[in-house]
């Protein structure tokens, strides 16, 4: 079946299988691999990508269900060339990784979340997380990382664009 | 984890995929997939056909009917959650909304996916069945009603045909003015799947004491248990623990809790009672903070 991608902006027509995930399209048709391939059926969290400016598992979409919807990914977060955005810069200075496996998934979710509000409370920012695992940090890191990254975009008094 | 192969189809309208249906017995209604997906990746289902209902249009919808609240069976669940409609007019599905699944599995999954998934731990479902809601399909070009206490019948065992498609799910309002509700689970981890879940609607006079209550049990048994007695029981009362424990307990002692790995019947059923008195109490709470 041929599909209508919009990811990043950009529009792909990529004939597809019914069963192929959005993850696997985006990473085997696409070669977008930040989407990380981790349980594959919707525990693990660490293939989030965005849909329509809200947090999605890729893995439980097939690709055939996103013909026409907006679709972010880690690599269309970032302004320019080179650049970082306020949340990639926050993960960066707090440490808020170690193996990266879970990094693009938690950025996104994070994004999703400050995208619609950018006074996040602690236990808001754990909840918007709560549904990605990550296995090496404990979370600490990750939690400061959100928190530093809201307080920067608060004073740039600059929402971050869905 | 790859679902095995099967057709795609997107009908226009619920009639056509009521059509599908019947032309395929393998064929299953995909609408946001968060719990078909996940069975598909592990093969524990390999339809032959999905049925895309997402894009059907006038599906997806918050309708205020004045006695009832309609939810149309494909609107998100995070739309329901946001909804203010809903906040006002449904508080009890409101306060539930936050504990269904995940923030990034709410942005996908449908209110009617999780009543025709019919799981017994499911916080859609016990609302449906505490509140008394009706759940209306179309099969065959009609549409057909009933009341979502006759329509779970197990763990994801529902009365739905199988060449229906739930269209609706209209829950009742309550009128009275000063309404509460409650709402407690216990799980493994947040958002995980409840062990054992209580849901509670109170409307007390201006006395404090309770004019109406509809309380209901999750996760402990194959479906939600609606606690009448114990509603019954607390007419007329100002809320009292002591009573409200034994009405409880007495009310959940013949139950067959269902039993597994992580929580015997014996537990469920202990927790159960405390899941009830601590929603009751909330619910009591929150009403009586209303004018």
């Amino acid at each position: 079946m041929k599909v209508e991608l919009d990811i990043n902006r950009e529009r792909h027509t990529v004939d597809v299988e019914p069963r192929l995930s959005l993850l696997d399209c985006l990473r085997d048709k696409l070669l977008l691999t930040g989407a990380h391939a981790g349980c594959e059926h919707g525990v693990c969290g660490a293939c989030t990508v965005l849909v329509d400016g809200a947090a999605v598992r890729s893995c439980l979409m097939f690709a055939v269900q996103a013909d026409g919807v907006a679709i972010t990914t880690i690599e269309g977060l970032s302004p320019g060339p080179g650049e970082l955005s306020p949340l990639q810069d926050a993960f960066c200075e707090t440490h808020g990784m170690q193996c990266g496996y879970c990094t693009p998934a938690m950025i996104l979710a994070a994004h999703a979340l400050l995208s619609k509000n950018t006074s996040p409370t602690r236990e808001e920012i754990v909840d918007a997380i709560s549904g990605n695992i990550c296995r090496c940090t404990g979370y600490a890191q990750i939690v400061e990382a959100i928190a530093l990254a809201a307080e920067r975009i608060r004073g740039q008094n600059d929402p971050v664009r869905p | 984890m790859k679902p095995a192969a099967f057709e795609y189809s997107r009908p226009a309208d619920i009639d056509e995929a009521c059509a599908l249906l019947a032309a395929d017995d393998g064929a299953r209604v995909i609408a946001g997939g968060q719990t078909l997906g996940p069975l598909m990746a592990m093969r524990l289902a390999r339809p032959s056909r999905l049925i895309d209902i997402a894009r059907i249009p006038g599906l997806a919808f918050v309708r205020d009917e004045g006695k009832e609240i309609v939810v149309g069976a494909t609107t998100r669940q995070h739309v329901v959650e946001n909804d203010p409609l809903v906040r006002a007019k449904l508080p009890l599905l409101a306060k539930v909304m936050p504990f269904v699944g995940h923030t990034a599995t709410r942005a996908r999954g449908t209110v009617g996916g999780s009543l025709v998934n019919g799981d017994p731990a499911a916080e859609i479902v016990l609302v449906a069945v505490t509140l008394g809601a009706i759940l209306v399909w179309r099969d065959g070009g009609e549409s057909q009603s009933i009341a979502a206490s006759d329509f779970f019948l197990g763990p994801m065992v529902t009365a739905l045909p199988l060449t229906a498609c739930l269209a609706e799910a209209r829950f009742p309002v309550w009128p009275e003015p000063r309404v509460g509700v409650g709402f407690h689970e216990i799980n493994a981890r947040q958002s995980d799947f409840a062990f054992v879940s209580a849901a509670a609607q109170i409307a007390l006079d201006a006395d404090g004491c309770c004019t109406r209550a509809a309380i209901g049990i999750g996760a402990a048994t194959a479906v939600p248990l609606r606690l009448d007695a114990v509603a019954d029981a607390l007419k007329g009362q100002r809320f009292d623990e002591a009573r409200v424990r034994e009405l409880a307990k007495a009310a959940l002692a013949g139950i067959e809790a269902m039993a597994d790995l992580h929580a015997s019947a014996e537990y469920r059923k202990r927790v159960a009672v405390t899941m009830a008195v601590r929603a009751i109490a909330d619910a009591y709470q929150d009403a009586a903070r209303r004018p």
